[in-house]
């Protein structure tokens, strides 16, 4: 797989659910293959040997067999077996066997133009209150209500997705705005952000983002988050990053930030 | 009019011309209700619009391959509103994009393959006096016209022209500037257009055949036109609906599309809210995929009456194609959620989506295999029209091919809106259809004018497109595989896992550029042809169906005396026969 990977030009695998999705794009691709050299192959050789100067006279009938019904046969079976076989319950996997939210890491991701707002519902894990009235677009850009005994411990970042290394994570997807699209190309996902609509997407990442360094020689690689849905004249920039933990590292990171928290906590009461 | 088969054609020469007095040059040029003219208003209007849609990605491939720098000259010329010191604005980039994708399809590929060559060749291969309608045909090219005439206005209105795709896709579209009402009253002129023509399409091919011309003596070609009328008399009308609808969210307050609570660039939208985004992209794309089809079909029926005549044996499988054809027609209505995967569809949808979509694959294979092995024993001859045509075929091989991992919604996730979703229906498209396009021209040309375009300029105008086109578009399926998002202004550039493959846009652009200056012969050729092409007969490739018993070109009634068709459509190289062609309207 990993030969057909790169001779694909796939971007570098970081999930646990990619694989299957590398197989379906790599096996179709061999399938496509095989069936374009054949037709091409043929159409050649017609092109070559039924030339008018080498065949002065046309035949009426042309080709008597039938082996051209095995051959169209053949492509219905075998999209058959990729649809049925992998491509539906591959999809169903994805879809309705979401890991419950108590084994999982859930994050809130919101598009907006330009830019991703990330929310974790910090160690209560209940997401605090938002309201539209509080929006801030510098201070508060979730219009997230520090009121709220659920939201206090939230923690919010911009453009910046931490993730721990081999847990499932379920983003819920929403847009303020125009329809934007969460693609992380090193996990295999992709998932439109449509305003009206909170949309679960899960995976497992499985290489840390250090290792990822040290695979690809990269010392300064990052994963990407890149908007993949047309959301006006700042679509090329709307660019994230994730960064991928292992456990005990993200811990570290979400505590610092549940500092920061009580630090402005406490500004305000002093 | 009311029997099919018992066409009122005047019977002999001086009672076709008792019939018609001379036109002054208006109505004989202009506003016209003879079906040919018509075609070739049409069809010229179709062309112009692909050069201009073709200049407005390459304006485009300018900024991908060289993000930020300057265009010297054009530039200066485009203004500071959209090319100050001649660097392109993102706003300016998303207004070519939308209209290079809308002027293609609507305004190049489908007035040339419908407009165009349905209204010139089907009458004539049904040997028909005119289309059934007259009035009505005329009235469709100038609804077209005036659509046409609306979308180019739209780039002086303030603001510019539509910027959100040629999907349109709502809340982006609706919150967006003056040209994007333009656009929506453009596309309802252009929407009307095609059903008059439809209805037109499909009363003539019933009513108005020849004598003893059956449905299964048509020439393929004429199925073709005949399944894509009712596809355009289907399908477009909920994208008319859904045209005054987003119309409506943009002028009269109220929310089809536009859900409460939409907060932009952080100020609360007073809306009346309660609307769906994705109700828009359903009705797109009901409309938006069996339109895939009526790109597709008329082309594969020029295809298929150039590759007999050059072959000279009957077409393989003819029975098989004309079944497949309806079917594929059938199917198109049914696959449209296919391109909305990413929407975050349950299983059951995606699965019936999935299926109808790998489903409709089949007869397109089996019309493509019939195809090739039509090939098989003929006497193939290599002028322009069958190279063209031969061309056709790999190419939308290729096109069709690529359509798989995208049928195939999990291999769908990584490649959605990438690069390699513009490779697929490009290959469809422009190396398939647009070849199959200008085999046609090359083909009928003859008929059009009497005389012949010139085969030398011909031949270099195929093989420097067939290099150029693969040069365009190949790449692109590697930028798309390596994750490379479609509409960026940048061409990718802001994102690390793009640089590998970024050098590939720069191809890309030289290939289009090029494959600009390869067209020059063929505009050459063409203008030149009408007056100085070598003059020719009537049946100049020695073909059997309809068209070729009229005179070249044929005067305002068609037909010296009317057609009867005896036999099929392709009787080439019939056993014992005197020549290697049997036309059908001889006796």
């Amino acid at each position: 797989m990993n030969i057909m990977r790169n001779l694909l030009g796939l971007p570098a695998l970081a999930s646990a659910q990619g694989g299957q999705v590398d197989s379906l794009i790599g096996w179709t691709h061999v399938f496509m293959f095989i069936l374009f050299v054949g037709w091409g192959g043929f159409f050649a050789y017609c092109l070559v040997r039924f030339r008018r100067s080498r065949h002065q006279a046309a035949d009426y009938t042309g080709v008597k067999s039938h082996a051209s019904n095995y051959s169209e046969v053949a492509v219905a079976v075998i999209e058959a077996i990729l649809l049925f076989g992998f491509s539906i319950p591959l999809w169903a996997a994805r879809v309705d066997r979401v890991p419950s939210e108590s084994e999982a890491l859930v994050v809130q991701v919101t598009g907006e133009q330009f830019a991703w707002n990330v929310h974790y519902a910090g160690p209560d894990g209940v997401f605090g209150r938002t309201d539209i009235k509080l929006l801030d677009l510098q201070e508060n850009p979730l219009g997230l209500d520090r009121t709220d005994p659920a939201a206090k411990d939230d923690v919010t970042t911009l453009n910046q997705l931490y993730l721990p290394l081999n847990r499932p994570i379920i983003v819920k997807l929403r847009s303020k705005d125009v329809i934007h699209s969460f693609n992380l190309p090193e996990f295999r996902v992709k998932q439109d952000a449509i305003p009206g609509f909170t949309i679960p997407v899960w995976f497992t990442p499985n290489v840390t983002t250090a290792e990822m360094r040290t695979r690809t020689g990269n010392p300064e690689f990052q994963y990407e988050i890149a908007c993949a849905q047309l959301c006006g004249l700042g679509h090329y920039r709307m660019r994230g990053f994730v960064t991928v933990l292992d456990a005990g590292e993200f811990q570290k990171w979400m505590d610092a930030e549940e500092a920061k928290l009580k630090e402005q906590a406490g500004d305000i009461w002093r | 009019m009311s029997q099919p088969g018992a066409v009122v054609v005047p019977a002999s020469h001086d009672a076709h011309e008792a019939h018609h007095e001379e036109l002054g040059f208006w109505r004989k040029y202009v506003f016209s209700v003879d079906h040919k003219v018509i075609g070739i208003q049409y069809a010229i209007t179709g062309l112009l619009f692909l050069l201009f849609g073709f200049s407005l990605m390459m304006l485009m491939r300018w900024q991908l391959a060289y993000p930020g720098a300057a265009l010297p000259l054009l530039g200066r010329i485009l203004g500071e509103a959209r090319m100050p010191g001649g660097t392109m604005l993102p706003d300016f980039y998303n207004e070519l994009g939308a209209m290079h994708g809308t002027i293609m399809v609507f305004l190049g590929v489908v007035p040339l393959a419908v407009g165009g060559f349905g209204n010139f060749v089907l009458p004539l291969q049904i040997g028909a006096p005119d289309m059934a309608f007259p009035r009505l045909n005329m009235l469709s090219y100038w609804a077209f016209f005036l659509g046409g005439v609306t979308m180019l206005a739209s780039f002086l209105v303030p603001g510019g022209a539509a910027q959100s795709g040629w999907t349109s896709y709502a809340p982006l579209s609706v919150l967006a500037g003056a040209g994007q009402t333009m656009w929506l009253i453009g596309m309802v002129f252009l929407i009307t257009s095609s059903l008059f023509g439809a209805i037109n399409f499909i009363t003539t091919t019933i009513q108005l055949r020849a004598k003893g011309l059956t449905f299964m003596r048509f020439p393929f070609f004429v199925w073709a036109q005949f399944v894509t009328a009712f596809l355009l008399l289907l399908a477009f009308p909920p994208l008319e609906a859904a045209a005054v609808l987003q119309l409506m969210d943009r002028l009269a307050g109220t929310s089809f599309f536009l859900p409460s609570g939409l907060v932009v660039s952080g100020q609360v939208l007073t809306v009346a809210g309660g609307g769906n985004p994705i109700l828009w992209q359903h009705l797109f794309w009901f409309l938006a995929h069996p339109e895939v089809y009526v790109l597709i079909l008329p082309a594969m029926g020029i295809v298929a009456e150039i590759i007999a005549n050059n072959t000279r044996k009957p077409l393989w499988g003819y029975r098989s194609m004309v079944y497949s054809l309806i079917f594929l027609g059938f199917m198109s209505f049914i696959v449209w959620a296919h391109h909305m995967f990413m929407t975050g569809m349950g299983t059951a949808m995606a699965a019936f989506f999935q299926t109808t979509t790998m489903i409709i694959s089949i007869p397109s294979v089996v019309i493509l295999t019939a195809l090739i092995i039509s090939l098989w024993g003929g006497s193939i001859r290599f002028n322009t029209p069958m190279l063209f045509a031969l061309g056709f075929l790999p190419m939308f091989g290729i096109g069709g091919l690529t359509g798989l991992p995208l049928g195939l919604n999990v291999a769908d996730i990584p490649l959605h809106d990438t690069y390699y979703v513009i490779g697929h229906f490009h290959y469809v498209v422009a190396p398939g259809t647009i070849f199959a396009l200008f085999a046609g021209i090359y083909y009928w040309f003859p008929k059009a004018t009497g005389r012949r375009m010139n085969e030398t300029l011909g031949k270099i105008h195929f093989l420097g497109s067939f290099v150029c086109m693969n040069v365009v578009f190949m790449p692109m399926f590697l930028m798309g595989l390596a994750g490379v998002s479609r509409r960026l202004y940048d061409g990718g550039a802001t994102y690390a896992f793009a640089q590998p493959v970024l050098h590939l846009n720069v191809v890309s652009s030289w290939g289009a550029w090029i494959l600009a200056i390869f067209q020059i012969p063929f505009i050459f050729n063409f203008f030149w042809s009408i007056w100085k092409g070598e003059k020719t007969e009537e049946n100049p490739w020695q073909a059997t169906t309809i068209e070729w018993a009229s005179p070249s070109p044929p005067p305002h009634g068609n037909f010296l005396a009317a057609p009867e068709a005896y036999r099929g459509p392709y009787e080439y190289s019939v056993p014992g026969a005197a020549k290697d062609f049997v036309p059908q309207y001889e006796a």
